[in-house]
């Protein structure tokens, strides 16, 4: 591997004073199952490694009274999933946190560092957009929040400037009678990447469902919020095969994959659909087995 | 060359301490610096699931931790399974139902097969195969091995 130096700051002011400093010469690391695979095979260069685990709000997992929940950026997945609690509130990032790789990589791998390695297909990404999450950043300039739907702004790339680095995700307690889901589609069982992908969260009143948010990944050169596909659900009862069928197409509508190893652009747009409408389903029955 | 690292930890429940390279991961200092070959290197980029240890009781790829991070921590790697009264009952039930053949991906496998039923005594066959997605063998099959683990889950 490249030579670097590892550096551990405890502060949050510490590591954005380097990452300003060396630009994109310094790489934050939380579990490194992205960044040491890239240094290894020299597909990214760092002078610097900062490792992030040691800065308390980087590590936090906290469910506030309201019910929202904040959860650092370099908190690793069996951390979240292994919260009982945090995982009935957020039910369609469960689904990711449990699939991400196998239980290895689960053990290590954060939620910020599937965001800021920004793939297309990553399988986070979309069940944060559907659970309404924000990005909360802290830069040499002051803090800002971004919503997790614009913070991936190509393959590879985010919204972070020089000196910013991503703290912690924030995410709404969930209304009642609100339940949410994601799928990918994969040729195998597991450990593999997403050819297609969608996360979904609903609200019901009864039979009629008052909101709705469909997010789909894989099938853009970001994962993306698909406003009219939620927008289609709205108002309608859960046994709508017509607004589910609208729905459905206005997030086939808004894919715009390319063909790769992986998929054509026929399949993954087909895939995409059958996606969204399988998590719908998962996430009406989520939501009303909460009752 | 960087400034070498020094790092204290407790490795299979000894106290150990290693001088690394920053860019030295957990399984090169296991290896070449600490001479326990146990840990397989595979694929290095962690999907074999060959370097498998316990970090803090939670399993890890060694070879996607820098052993820098590993300050404080407490390793479990698979010379520290069996115990000085003999084998550990994963080693045995692998042995008895042939669950290797070249036996690169078996340290991984026991080593993740023990972090599941320190959590889950009595797993289902699903969840043990769930489990060790991670782990790769490309000579004798699954099913031996998940046989393996459930029989020492007495299932």
């Amino acid at each position: 591997m490249q030579n670097f130096e590892y550096l551990k700051p405890t502060t949050i002011e510490q590591a954005v004073a380097v990452l300003y400093r060396e630009g994109d010469q310094a790489k934050p690391l939380s579990g490194g199952t992205d960044l040491i695979v890239q240094l290894r095979e020299g597909r990214r260069s760092a002078k610097f490694v900062l490792d992030v685990k040691k800065i308390p709000e980087l590590s936090q997992l906290t469910l506030n009274a309201d019910g929202s929940v904040v959860i650092g950026a370099a908190t690793p997945c069996h951390q979240i999933y292994g919260n009982a609690a945090i995982a009935a509130a957020l039910p369609g990032l469960m689904d990711s946190c449990t699939l991400i790789g196998g239980t290895a990589i689960q053990g290590r791998a954060s939620l910020g560092g599937n965001l800021c390695t920004a793939s297309p297909a990553g399988d986070s990404i979309p069940s944060l957009i559907a659970h309404h999450a924000v990005c909360v950043i802290a830069g040499t300039g002051g803090w800002r929040e971004v919503p997790v739907e614009a913070f991936c702004t190509a393959p590879g790339r985010n919204c972070l400037q020089r000196g910013e680095m991503l703290v912690s995700i924030k995410l709404p307690a969930m209304p009642a009678h609100s339940g949410g889901a994601y799928l990918r589609f994969i040729p195998r069982n597991e450990m593999d990447i997403a050819v297609a992908s969608a996360g979904v969260t609903v609200t019901l009143d009864g039979d009629t469902i008052t909101a709705a948010r469909v997010a789909i990944g894989a099938v853009a050169p970001t994962p993306l919020l698909i406003d009219v596909a939620g927008a289609a659900l709205v108002g309608r009862s859960i046994g709508d095969q017509d607004a589910i069928e609208a729905c459905v197409a206005a997030a086939k509508a808004a894919a715009k994959p390319i063909t790769d190893m992986r998929g054509t652009v026929e399949q993954r747009v087909h895939l995409v659909g059958v996606m969204v409408k399988r998590a719908l389903a998962k996430a009406i029955e989520r939501a009303q087995a909460k009752g | 060359m960087s400034k070498k690292i020094q790092v204290s930890t407790t490795i299979n429940g000894e106290p150990t301490d290693f001088l690394c390279e920053p860019n030295q991961s957990l399984l090169e200092v296991l290896r070449d610096g600490l001479n326990m070959t146990g840990s397989k290197e595979g694929c290095n980029n962690g999907n074999c699931g060959a370097c498998s240890v316990l970090m803090d009781g939670r399993l890890v790829n060694s070879c996607l931790v820098l052993g820098a991070e590993c300050e404080g921590a407490a390793i479990t790697t698979i010379e520290g399974i069996a115990t000085k009264d003999g084998l550990h009952p994963l080693q045995q039930k692998f042995l008895e139902h042939a669950a290797l053949q070249c036996g690169i991906c078996t340290p991984g496998f026991i080593v993740a097969a023990k972090a599941l039923l320190d959590k889950n005594p009595h797993p289902t066959e699903h969840e043990v195969r769930y489990w060790l997605a991670g782990n790769l063998c490309r000579c004798t099959g699954y099913d031996k091995i998940i046989r393996a683990v459930l029989d020492v889950a007495g299932a």
